[in-house]
């Protein structure tokens, strides 16, 4: 992990580096080194989306592949023929499934983000005041989880939550409840799965934002006579913002899109975008469908997010 | 003050048990001698041997290994290069460009990247034939675009914490840029380079979403097959699969540990 630093306020992106621009005398090296890692990323990240876009214009058709084509040569008139659908969009926002598949994800997400900030925020301020020493070994028991395959841990979920799982076991052999609970395959368990494996990416900036945090300003207010609370809310809170802020950005935006937890622990009524992108292609083969759905999605939730994201200043989350 | 450090260590350590009883409770059961997951049927090792007679699982395993192992090296070439460029190229043009289209497939829904991807490969080949088909060569390609932007940032942050003087240093008497970047600048941001491969290597090995949507009929990765397997409820041979992974990891991070520590001993009384 990093060790911490005495230059946090020296920007890191390299505005010292100018003299680097030696490098220029040597255009082609320089250029290459740029114009790999672009070219990969313009034909494999940036062009998909403009196909996804065109393909959203299009109808679904039966073929090979299942949508029609945008441009028509009409050979007998010699004319170009563009053909735009706007229906599949116009769709989305008739019937009320996608719309409420978008909110239903938005509150999902954004419930799920909350509970992970509660439960990630005792654990992140506990490593950053115990002794540097044990901080180390503390922060690796956070992160081991995250290397271990993301969908055995939602299937762990699944034999802890079902009807005859640990859980019910255990409440009925205590005698606290002499029915099982029904908890997978509802939103409940969907939350559950989402704090669960979100929580090490809430953890790890919130925990940077505290390390730093100076602990003389706590006392200061303790002097001062300021109760633990107030100086919690008052001083602790507003230090850890930008970790608080990166946290919840890190679980939110994956967790709209999610599809493995819904599907896995989720009932057949939990709506989730992600799902309905899923189902709108492997199901119903509808590519021009999928293809507008994931538009929305883009245009709705993930681009506002980039756009505050990069206004911030860039926070550093990993 | 001592009450609030009781309730502090209190949730942290439920926070804990919340992180590892699932995993405890799978790998415990993994040793259980009955079919009926739930019930205890007392300890053994059927399960990891039906595993290992799994045909299915195991060519999944040995594919999703080849696929983790080429993007994870190729993803780290690239990465790298992107993210010295944005640390150490000073301004250029293209940059903003750059430095947005390599954060964004770290936020970007599963299902989009995967979605496009797949829209792309088979435009592709309907305009210039290749790739023909999808399979291992289509996934390899989508797990590079989204391991790469990890390794980036990875590399980009260890440059940013590192000081530039012997870089300076070498400049100064006369270094190549090319010979700069292998001799001074890659041995000083190997830890970064190693743990983005690490990193690369686990996420690919672990994407369902993306590899479903790009990969062929006949290229089932393990988790293609782990997901259709579970979809139907808890499995026991994959309890077992799930013990045998978690096992490597925490025998990787604890050696990685043991070596981080024994090198900052001696890097502590060689001061």
């Amino acid at each position: 992990m990093s060790t911490p630093t005495g230059s946090a306020w020296v920007d890191g992106s390299g505005s010292r580096l100018t003299k680097f621009n030696f490098i220029r005398r040597v255009n082609w090296g320089r250029l290459s080194v740029v114009s790999v890692p672009t070219l990969w990323l313009a034909i494999f990240f940036f062009i998909p989306f403009l196909v996804v876009f065109k393909i959203s214009l299009s109808e679904s058709a039966i073929a090979v592949p299942p949508y029609t084509s945008l441009l028509e040569w009409d050979l007998e008139e010699s004319y170009l023929n563009l053909k735009l659908n706007l229906g599949n969009y116009l769709y989305l926002f008739e019937d009320t499934f996608y719309i409420d598949a978008y909110l239903s994800s938005i509150k999902i997400a954004g419930i799920s983000t909350v509970f992970t900030l509660l439960i990630a925020f005792p654990i992140a301020y506990m490593i950053a005041r115990s002794k540097p020493s044990a901080r180390g070994l503390l922060l690796a028991l956070v992160i081991l989880p995250f290397w271990t395959s993301f969908l055995l841990r939602v299937y762990a979920w699944m034999g802890f939550l079902k009807k005859n799982g640990l859980i019910n076991e255990f409440l009925l052999g205590a005698g606290i409840i002499d029915q099982p609970l029904i908890m997978l395959q509802t939103d409940f368990a969907v939350y559950i799965g989402i704090v669960y494996t979100y929580l090490p990416f809430m953890v790890l900036p919130l925990y940077s934002a505290l390390e730093k945090m100076d602990m003389t300003l706590l006392e200061a207010a303790e002097d001062l006579g300021s109760r633990p609370a107030t100086s919690f809310f008052l001083i602790t809170v507003p230090m850890a913002m930008p970790g608080i802020i990166a946290g919840c950005m890190l679980v939110f935006i994956p967790a709209v899109g999610e599809f493995v937890i819904p599907s896995l622990l989720g009932g057949s009524d939990t709506l989730m975008i992600g799902r309905v992108l899923w189902d709108e292609f492997f199901l119903n083969r509808d590519w021009p469908m999928a293809s507008a759905v994931a538009i929305v999605m883009l245009i709705v939730l993930v681009l506002p997010i980039m756009l505050i994201r990069n206004s911030q200043g860039k926070e550093e989350a990993i | 003050m001592k009450r609030r450090s009781i309730f502090l260590t209190t949730s942290a350590t439920l926070g804990f048990i919340f992180l590892y009883a699932p995993m405890i409770a799978l790998v415990v059961y993994s040793f259980n001698k009955s079919k009926l997951v739930t019930v205890w049927g007392g300890w053994s090792l059927k399960w990891y041997g039906e595993l290992f007679r799994n045909e299915q699982i195991i060519d999944a395993a040995l594919l999703s290994f080849k696929i983790a192992f080429i993007s994870a090296s190729v993803a780290v070439i690239l990465g790298t290069m992107a993210g010295f460029v944005l640390s150490r190229f000073g301004r250029f043009r293209g940059k903003m460009v750059l430095s947005g289209w390599i954060s964004a497939p770290l936020v970007m829904p599963e299902v989009i990247t995967g979605l496009s991807l797949l829209l792309l490969f088979v435009a592709m080949e309907g305009m210039f034939g290749w790739p023909s088909g999808r399979g291992t060569g289509t996934i390899i390609i989508a797990h590079v675009t989204f391991c790469m932007a990890y390794v980036a940032v990875i590399v980009q942050s260890r440059l940013s914490q590192l000081d530039e003087t012997l870089e300076e240093a070498a400049m100064d008497l006369g270094a190549k840029p090319s010979s700069l970047f292998f001799l001074i600048t890659m041995p000083l941001i190997m830890p970064a380079i190693i743990s983005g491969w690490l990193l690369s290597f686990t996420l690919s090995l672990d994407d369902l979403v993306i590899a479903s949507f790009v990969s062929g009929p006949g290229n089932s990765t393990l988790p293609m097959v782990i997901f259709s397997k579970v979809r139907l409820g808890v499995s026991p041979e994959v309890n077992a699969l799930a013990t045998l992974m978690i096992a490597v990891v925490a025998i990787g991070v604890i050696g990685a540990m043991y070596q981080m520590r024994r090198q900052s001993k001696l890097l502590a009384t060689e001061e």
